[in-house]
């Protein structure tokens, strides 16, 4: 009666070390697969090119407070391509003859927006976001101030760097 | 907790099933003789999951058009995190799944499992082998390096051999003509498209016949009791996959997989050859010559395939016991030396590369930029074992400043005053004074000045030869008539590209005699020794064109 007994524990244990086995065994390989995809897919790339600055245009016609849009071709890393795309940043001199530059797209959902002469503010068509001259948020859904290029003046040429995030100062 | 749990699983095996079909799975009944010698097919189900996992992951960064193939895999392999490891499982991959599954039928024709009435079972498993083995042939090209395209070259040509369907096979290849983009996106699209679901099929199909049938048993086995498939073979099965699974692991991460340069079809001095599995057919190819070649390429090789797809028909005999099989371990023998044999000869005819000369595209590949100064500066850092002090770009060890942050502060003649005597420019300074001649000083602060963070990686990425090569050109003063990357002078040919335009044989005879070969050139000789010759003639074909 006795050894019917252990041998069915014994078979009991020997059942539960192969499970926990086969468990086991497909957790390690479903971690050594599962773990380097997420790091390959999520972990940004390492990054080739510094940020160039680029030349934007001369800025000795700008009249104070009058944003002007100007256009010029950057380099953009995209993935394994260096693309030259035509970009622009709309440019204001200010009263104090300080320079921004703003990103072109609004920062509500990244439409193009203008500047409205007769308003003298910009205007994004998509969802009516206003932004004042200093980029300064005046009514609509835009969540932030427009982004800044980080400037710097080569004589009376400007050149832009890196688009920085609305809401800091970076005057040239 | 338990109860909902429970519940829960009741209600879902209530509406689908679920649970009674994968009991049913598990709980199949096995014969007594099962074990050990039955893991194989479950490992190359395994290995195909892994590599469509891996497939999968490689094709969210990878562009399917020759030349932006190659970008993009160079992208993953020198970008990506990880990108490495995951080619590498894809690529050990491919060819362990051919390893296991050759595996698998060498196990079921031994032991005679494909007779009565199991023959569907084993051609569905032939035919299944092929699918394989087209993954192999079709991924080949993917990367468009040199060796993809030369080697798929061969492919369509052999394929255009074929008896009456050669010329329409060719056409479906897109090879007519030439290896381009029309068989690339064929070969893809066969890749990723057509052979995936086409192995789910017939996976499906030979797994479902398998349970129809019941796992071959062995004669002797109808004395015994059955066992259940759950848990003590699934629990084989498992310990087989994860043996199979860390060897693939452990080759991922240790063994580099290469890529060459970007396919080049103008390139005459490519010797191609397949992938190693694909040796054997090779060799047996080169056995026959002129009109009877298609006997190697494609009759030898179809009636294999034909006599495999037939082998429960050709033996017939009763089930006996493996031991007692004889004619089959034999013939199991003797197809395993021919293997080993046609692939030793093909191995050993094909010329040995010089691998320590060729560059690993699979790396970053910045110091193909520096010009022949920088490179020689790298040369003369590597040689005064400055990295023992400097730390660059955070690795190293950190006794004196970290180089890729100083040089940006310094100039060219404040590091040469520098180098010779340290703690005269840097007072308390602990560097020893370095024993170089001005032109060397020279070389040093030139690659030094060009130092940051980004480019650091050049330092551990340029290969011996280069370095050497670039020492050569420096000491011989090349760059007084020559241009390498824009430095310079333009009183000789530029040697960019030099690769293109000449062999390496002919390089190496002009610097002895550069009359001889191109008269009128005002080049002088250069009695080098060999090593510097070679080195130096390696640097310069590595150069970019």
């Amino acid at each position: 009666m006795q050894a019917i007994h252990s041998s069915e524990a014994e078979g009991t244990s020997r059942r539960r070390f192969f499970v926990g086995a086969i468990y086991g065994l497909w957790g390690a390989i479903s971690a050594a697969l599962g773990v380097p995809a997420l790091i390959y897919l999520l972990f940004p790339p390492k990054v080739r090119k510094a940020e160039e600055w680029v030349d934007v245009g001369d800025i000795t016609r700008l009249t104070p407070n009058v944003p002007v849009e100007m256009a010029f071709r950057k380099n953009r890393v995209d993935g394994w391509k260096v693309i030259s795309e035509k970009s622009t940043a709309w440019v204001v001199k200010d009263a104090a003859n300080g320079i921004t530059a703003f990103g072109p797209q609004c920062t509500h959902l990244g439409c193009a927006y203008h500047w409205d002469d007769a308003k003298s503010e910009f205007l994004c068509p998509c969802h009516n976001s206003l932004f004042a001259v200093d980029g300064k948020v005046v009514s609509g859904p835009a969540p932030r101030p427009l982004d800044r290029y980080e400037t710097r003046l080569q004589g009376t040429r400007l050149l832009i760097g890196r688009l920085n995030q609305g809401g800091g100062e970076h005057k040239a | 907790m338990r109860r909902r749990w429970n519940g829960i699983n009741d209600w879902l095996d209530n509406r689908t099933g679920i649970r009674t079909a994968v009991r049913q799975f598990l709980y199949e009944e096995i014969p007594a003789s099962s074990g050990w010698h039955q893991v194989f097919g479950s490992a190359a189900i395994f290995l195909f999951l892994v590599q469509a996992f891996t497939g999968a992951l490689l094709a969210f960064n990878y562009a399917p058009t020759p030349g932006d193939a190659y970008n993009s895999l160079r992208y993953i392999l020198t970008e990506l995190t990880g990108g490495r490891l995951i080619r590498g499982l894809h690529h050990w991959g491919a060819s362990m799944m051919i390893v296991v599954v050759v595996l698998h039928m060498v196990q079921v024709f031994l032991y005679g499992a494909y007779k009565k009435p199991r023959e569907a079972t084993w051609m569905v498993g032939v035919v299944l082998l092929l699918v394989t083995l087209a993954y192999g042939l079709t991924g080949y090209l993917l990367p468009w390096d040199n060796r993809a395209y030369w080697g798929t070259v061969v492919t369509t040509q052999i394929a255009g051999q074929a008896p009456a369907v050669g010329p329409y096979l060719a056409r479906l290849l897109g090879g007519e003509g030439a290896v381009g983009v029309v068989t690339f996106a064929r070969f893809y699209g066969m890749h990723v498209l057509l052979l995936p679901p086409a192995t789910l099929l017939l996976i499906a199909i030979h797994v479902y016949l398998v349970r129809k049938h019941g796992v071959a048993p062995a004669p002797g086995d109808e004395q015994l009791p059955r066992k259940q498939f759950y848990p003590v073979q699934v629990f084989k099965d498992t310990v087989a996959i994860f043996i199979a699974f860390a060897i693939l692991f452990v080759m991922a991460v240790a063994v580099r997989v290469p890529l060459e340069q970007l396919a080049d079809p103008t390139d005459t001095a490519y010797i191609p050859r397949p992938e190693w599995y694909f040796l054997f057919l090779f060799q047996t190819l080169k056995l026959f010559s002129g009109p009877l070649e298609i006997v190697g390429s494609v009759v030898l090789p179809g009636l294999a395939v034909l006599a495999l797809i037939l082998v429960p028909f050709i033996d017939r005999a009763r089930m006996v016991r493996v031991t007692r099989r004889t004619t089959a371990i034999a013939f199991v023998g003797l197809a395993a030396i021919g293997w080993g044999g046609l692939t030793a000869a093909a191995v050993k005819s094909t010329p040995k590369e010089a691998s320590a000369t060729q560059v690993d595209y699979s790396a970053p590949t910045d110091w193909l930029q520096l010009s022949p100064e920088e490179m020689a500066g790298i040369g003369y850092f590597r040689k005064e074992n400055c990295a023992s002090c400097h730390v660059i770009g955070g690795r190293g060890t950190a006794i004196g400043p970290d180089l890729t942050q100083t040089a940006i502060h310094k100039d060219a003649a404040w590091m040469i005053a520098h180098f010779k005597r340290p703690s005269v420019m840097r007072p308390g300074s602990s560097m020893p004074p370095i024993q170089l001649s001005d032109a060397q000083l020279n070389a040093l602060a030139s690659f030094l000045l060009k130092l940051n963070e980004k480019n650091a990686t050049a330092l551990d990425n340029a290969p011996d030869f280069a370095v050497a090569g670039a020492l050569v050109y420096q000491a011989n003063r090349c760059g007084a008539c020559h241009l390498v990357n824009g430095g310079g002078m333009r009183i000789g040919p530029p040697l960019n590209g030099l690769a293109k335009r000449q062999s390496r044989n002919w390089v190496l005879e002009h610097f002895k005699n550069p009359q001889a070969l191109s008269p009128g050139s005002i080049m002088p000789p250069y009695r080098l020794p060999q090593g510097d010759l070679e080195n130096l003639t390696s640097y310069l074909f590595a150069l970019p064109d």
